[in-house]
């Protein structure tokens, strides 16, 4: 085995020195951060810069150009398993809300005897139990984005990435999310997630990358970022102000 | 027009009955079509799935000649399958020109292109949408197809009835690899066609009906399917 990995840790995330670059556009700009287990992360800043991109790199569902990506020394793909995400658009299969939940435990060999219980649990802590019959494509957005967590959160990931889930979702459905989004983080499952949102970043992050135009400006603690942001463009994010 | 009235009643009279040439000629459409169908299926729901998922050179072109392949004209389908299978055809040792067997293989040729363009737009349009979370779960190809196919199985379903539609309302194939026997390979298009050409108006009516009921019920059923699956599962 590797020296450098750490068996039966995914945590610290080591992104070094990683660049994306798409239709001749440089996506992501040499971005160089480590992630500690322990704190909720929330990858901030505007739209368009490279946020979501960041997310799917980290996660292995794109290579980066340049640069790399380790989980306590691992790939992606060999972090696998300990990784799960949820999407910003969710995507829900065309089965029932019990089903998308059985299909993931079946994708992932789960014995079909253990699936029973581990979607009544996952059901119940989403609050969907009383719609497991129902289609899942037919649920409010709130409902669809917490049966999207409930679904990664059932397969027991380390670490949970989440792409702006509650962008589109009113204040009772966010709040709704948020509660999954910090029960998950009590059960010890790392959250790292990105939001265009001040608010929920003020609301949920312990630390913050804020990221403009594919790089990466600040990665400092919650409370540092909010009282004393060190760049100009993050101070005028936190004003409001529309950034280019 | 009393005769054309008068032939309506007939065939009208012959459908209520079930008179025993027109159950004989129905039965034999229907089961020379299902077979197609189900011919066409097998070669059809994979093969538009490949085409839909499997990335090797050509693929557009493959597409382009799937979509094209649906409007191959039926005729020169027969004029094809008959030189294959007759006696100096390099089929022709089978010895099944002018018969059912040779029916459902036109008909199989003719519909397959059509259940196979329509699986890949299927599977296509489904796999655009789940891609990315397959992606996530690390789901192997067998994984990712069956997923995409169970998802995709209403719509599936309704390119199967499309196939059917086809394969029963086609005449120009069947009737040259057919030949229109009596007892033997006459269908219902081959026997209106024929029955027409003669005169005897009231068989031809009373097969134009059930073809149109037939046709009628399966538009239904896959407007009803389609609208039954998408009310269920969004």
């Amino acid at each position: 085995m590797d020296k450098a990995i750490e068996p039966n840790r995914v945590m610290p995330l080591e992104v070094l020195d990683l660049s994306y670059d798409a239709g001749g556009k440089t996506l992501l700009n040499k971005l160089d951060f480590r992630l500690e287990d322990g704190v909720r992360t929330v990858i901030l800043g505007p739209n368009g810069a490279g946020k979501s991109l960041l997310l799917r790199v980290c996660h292995g569902l794109l290579q980066p150009g340049s640069g790399s990506v380790s989980w306590a020394g691992r790939t992606p793909s060999q972090a696998g398993r300990e990784l799960a995400m949820v999407f910003q658009r969710t995507v829900l299969l065309r089965r029932t809300v019990a089903d998308n939940i059985a299909h993931t435990l079946a994708i992932m060999g789960v014995p079909r005897e253990q699936r029973s219980s581990r979607i009544d649990t996952a059901l119940k802590e989403a609050g969907l139990s009383e719609l497991e019959d129902h289609p899942a494509r037919t649920l409010s957005g709130g409902e669809q984005q917490r049966l999207s967590i409930a679904r990664a959160r059932v397969l027991r990931p380390r670490v949970l990435l989440l792409d702006e889930p509650t962008s589109n979702l009113d204040p009772g459905a966010t709040a709704a999310v948020e509660g999954m989004i910090r029960a998950a983080d009590a059960d010890g499952t790392r959250i790292i997630m990105t939001t265009h949102d001040i608010l929920q970043a003020r609301r949920l992050a312990d630390e913050v990358l804020f990221l403009h135009r594919g790089g990466l400006l600040e990665h400092t603690s919650a409370s540092e970022f909010f009282a004393e942001p060190k760049t100009d463009e993050a101070r005028r994010f936190l004003r409001g102000e529309l950034l280019e | 027009m009393s005769e054309v009235f008068s032939a309506v009643a007939t065939a009208v009279e012959l459908v209520v009955r079930l008179d025993p040439d027109l159950v004989e000629i129905v039965a034999l459409s229907l089961k020379v079509s299902l077979s197609a169908v189900l011919i066409a299926a097998l070669v059809g729901l994979p093969l538009g799935a490949a085409v839909a998922l499997v990335k090797f050179p050509g693929r557009r072109g493959a597409v382009i000649l799937l979509n094209a392949a649906m409007g191959l004209p039926p005729v020169v389908v027969g004029l094809v399958v008959y030189l294959l299978l007759s006696r100096a055809g390099p089929l022709g040792e089978l010895g099944i020109l002018f018969t059912p067997a040779a029916m459902v293989i036109a008909q199989s040729i003719l519909i397959t292109p059509i259940i196979a363009a329509l699986t890949r737009q299927t599977i296509s349009d489904l796999h655009e949408e789940y891609d990315e979370y397959l992606c996530s779960l690390g789901a192997g190809h067998l994984q990712r197809i069956t997923t995409l196919l169970w998802d995709g199985r209403f719509r599936l379903l309704t390119g199967l009835l499309a196939g059917f539609g086809r394969a029963s309302a086609e005449v120009g194939a069947v009737i040259i690899v057919g030949g229109n026997i009596n007892h033997v390979t006459r269908v219902m298009t081959t026997t209106i066609a024929l029955e027409t050409s003669k005169g005897n108006l009231n068989l031809a009516l009373a097969l134009g009906i059930v073809l149109i009921i037939l046709a009628a019920s399966v538009n239904a059923a896959a407007v009803l399917i389609g609208d039954a699956a998408s009310k269920r599962y969004g």
